[in-house]
């Protein structure tokens, strides 16, 4: 069992709704009247683009967590249903754009990711482990450089701009609150698919299949079959992920999907804490926090402003080191030892209390 | 050789008849026929040249890879920035001394030696922690590119061709006839030649290392069983400081050639990372055999492709991947585990 099902993470689960600690009321809360103190830069450039990256980095989260599988195609498949969305929506690219209806080409940018992912997981669960790693990049990169030369599909290296979210429901999308909100939503929704799909049968197969695949075997689970259908599960969160950071950047080229952005995800998933639905999101906005502001910080210790990475490699391979889980983990480690700090009785501090 | 070719004849006969053919299309001069299906043949012939010598670049940098993975346990995926750092320091190196011949065993010296600390100090802390150690050298690949953006900036390299290898080669394969009527011999760059034989040179010496000396004894007993090893008295530790720094500084090596022939910008370590990668998941990973066939059919596909379609090059790349990950998961001389 992971500590994702140990601590009951999602509101509207029946067995968990007695347990919601109150700090999840009151992040619900902070988050639903944020649009009245935040400026708009904040809601659109920070939190909006934390949860389309959470969303994506919560797709591999699934997969890592209680799949078992370190997928670094998840960014690809993101890209992919972003490109979709470039090519059969409207985009500044007319000559290849369809110009679709979005009720059309939602659906279908889904669709095609999906089934992408899928073929993706199909081939990439014949291996395991360090594997799966180095084959998924292989197909991310294999994805990036066909993007990048290919003109009458992808418009090669330059992409497509002005992909813009289209109206619908009378709402103007790209609007910062609007914006905030529907990335929030669909945050939201995402997140709790996946705390309940990790508690429903399927989700426990998945994780009994990570724990020991021949167990599992034996007892008469399909082993490759829940495996790849865990990679089409993530496969719609990412194209989820990905249409809505399309829709944020307006626009989708072969660097959305470049070995960088790739890395980018799996960073912002191993700093959060790939244990938890939740690790994601903590990842994506602690990474947009220290690459919009870690030019001022920079520069303030006198450094150049473009050591960003610098700053993002070295604090990855800090929490590698020092917390396999993250900064989730962190926070569990501080609370433990709380705890320990309490004599279990008296409930008063100990003296000298074992650390 | 021959316990194969008895057990897998209809095999045998394939391969033979495909590499007649091969010999024939490069030794004979072509008719028009067949030129106005495959195009000109010096275009063929420079495209399978050209496919031999990337592929011989691909082997020097997989082979280090497959051969700490297949020891280790351990994807390096810093091997390009190991590749790209010995680039830049031969570039550096070769600014102040003319000769190759320092400047080569000198790259290889220094990125071992980063090699050493690397196995020393941060993978033998996590040893067993396949995923960890994966994750750390994602992590110290990243802040390595960063470091060299730093350092060397945004701007492509190309080193200095030792004088003594410039220029072209005649070669004794006719690639035509010109009006008179006199057979025209292919010319082909020396140092694309240079690089090929010295790749020949490095495997078949690291084949003749593992394959016949005490040291590669040792080396094949960890691959096949750590733990026994170590319970029969070797200090592995050791093996694994020796293997990990050749492995290193086989990559810094590749950088200085790739970094003649070619040319070394950011970005490089990726490439040549994701090369290695394919080469071993195609060859079958930890086989230096598979590693040299896997970085020969990476190399021709990429050169071939790029003569004849050039969009789809990488796809060709691609889709041998794809077929030998269906049929055949553990690579084409890679061990079933």
């Amino acid at each position: 069992m992971s500590g994702a099902t140990s601590k009951p993470p999602a509101p509207a689960l029946p067995m968990a709704r007695a347990g919601i600690a109150p700090g999840w009321w009151a992040a619900a809360f902070l988050l639903i009247i944020m649009p009245l103190f935040a400026g708009d830069f904040w809601l659109f450039q920070v939190f909006g683009w934390s949860f389309c990256l959470g969303i994506i980095a919560l797709s591999l989260m699934f997969l890592a967590g209680y799949g078992g599988m370190v997928s670094l195609v998840q960014m690809t498949v993101a890209a992919l249903a972003g490109y979709m969305v470039a090519i059969f929506g409207s985009s500044g690219v007319t000559t290849i754009s369809l110009g679709l209806a979005w009720w059309i080409f939602l659906p279908l940018a889904i669709l095609i990711a999906t089934a992408f992912a899928t073929f993706v997981g199909a081939l990439a669960v014949r291996t395991e482990g360090i594997y799966t790693i180095m084959i998924t990049l292989a197909i991310a990169s294999a994805f990036f450089y066909f993007t990048r030369q290919n003109y009458d599909i992808f418009n090669g290296y330059s992409g497509f701009n002005l992909v813009v979210p289209p109206r619908f429901f009378g709402v103007d999308w790209r609007q910062p609150a609007a914006f905030y909100y529907l990335t929030l939503t669909m945050a939201v929704l995402c997140f709790l698919a996946v705390a309940y799909v990790s508690r429903s049968p399927f989700g426990l197969a998945l994780q009994g299949v990570r724990d020991n695949p021949r167990r599992m075997a034996a007892m008469g689970f399909n082993v490759t079959a829940h495996r790849i259908a865990a990679y089409s599960f993530a496969g719609v969160l990412a194209s989820v992920g990905g249409i809505l950071l399309v829709w944020q950047n307006t626009q989708v080229a072969p660097f959305t999907a470049g070995i960088g952005a790739v890395i980018d995800i799996l960073v912002i998933a191993v700093i959060g804490g790939v244990r938890r639905p939740l690790g994601a999101f903590v990842g994506a906005f602690i990474f947009v926090l220290l690459s919009t502001f870690s030019p001022d910080v920079l520069s303030s210790f006198g450094l150049s402003t473009e050591r960003f990475k610098l700053l993002i490699g070295l604090g990855f391979l800090a929490v590698v080191f020092f917390s396999p889980d993250g900064a989730l983990g962190l926070y569990d480690r501080w609370r433990e030892q709380r705890a320990k700090a309490r004599d279990p009785l008296t409930g008063r501090a100990r003296s000298g209390a074992p650390r | 050789m021959t316990g194969v070719s008895r057990r897998h004849p209809v095999w045998t006969l394939v391969i033979v008849v495909l590499a007649a053919a091969l010999l024939w299309l490069i030794l004979a001069p072509w008719t028009p026929g067949l030129e106005s299906v495959l195009g000109r043949k010096r275009v063929f012939v420079n495209a399978l040249f050209g496919g031999l010598t990337l592929g011989a670049l691909y082997f020097l940098v997989a082979s280090g890879f497959t051969l700490i993975f297949g020891l280790m346990r351990n994807v390096n995926l810093a091997h390009g920035s190991l590749y790209l750092l010995g680039g830049y320091l031969g570039f550096m190196i070769g600014n102040l001394v003319e000769s190759v011949l320092v400047t080569l065993p000198l790259v290889f010296l220094l990125v071992a030696l980063l090699g050493l600390f690397l196995q020393h100090q941060v993978f033998r802390r996590m040893e067993g922690e396949e995923l960890r150690q994966t994750m750390v050298t994602i992590g110290i690949s990243v802040v390595l590119a960063d470091l060299m953006l730093w350092i060397w900036g945004g701007q492509s390299y190309t080193l200095q061709t030792p004088e003594w290898l410039e220029g072209p080669a005649t070669l004794p394969i006719v690639v035509g006839l010109d009006r008179a009527g006199n057979p025209v011999y292919m010319r082909f760059p020396q140092v694309r030649i240079a690089i090929l034989v010295m790749a020949i040179v490095i495997g078949v010496g690291m084949w003749l290392v593992l394959n016949r000396s005490r040291l590669g004894m040792l080396i094949r007993a960890g691959v096949d069983d750590r733990e026994m090893l170590t319970a029969s008295g070797i200090r592995i530790q050791y093996v694994f400081l020796a293997v990990f720094g050749f492995g290193a500084g086989l990559a810094g090596i590749a950088g200085v050639v790739g970094g003649t022939f070619q040319s070394l910008s950011p970005g490089e370590d990726t490439r040549f990372l994701l090369a290695s990668l394919v080469v071993v998941i195609v060859g079958g990973m930890g086989s230096i055999p598979g590693a040299a066939l896997g970085a020969l059919i990476i190399g021709l596909v990429e050169q071939i492709g790029l003569v004849y379609a050039p969009t789809y090059s990488v796809v060709f790349t691609f889709l041998i991947m794809v077929a030998v990950l269906a049929f055949r998961p553990q690579g084409l001389l890679g061990a079933r585990r």
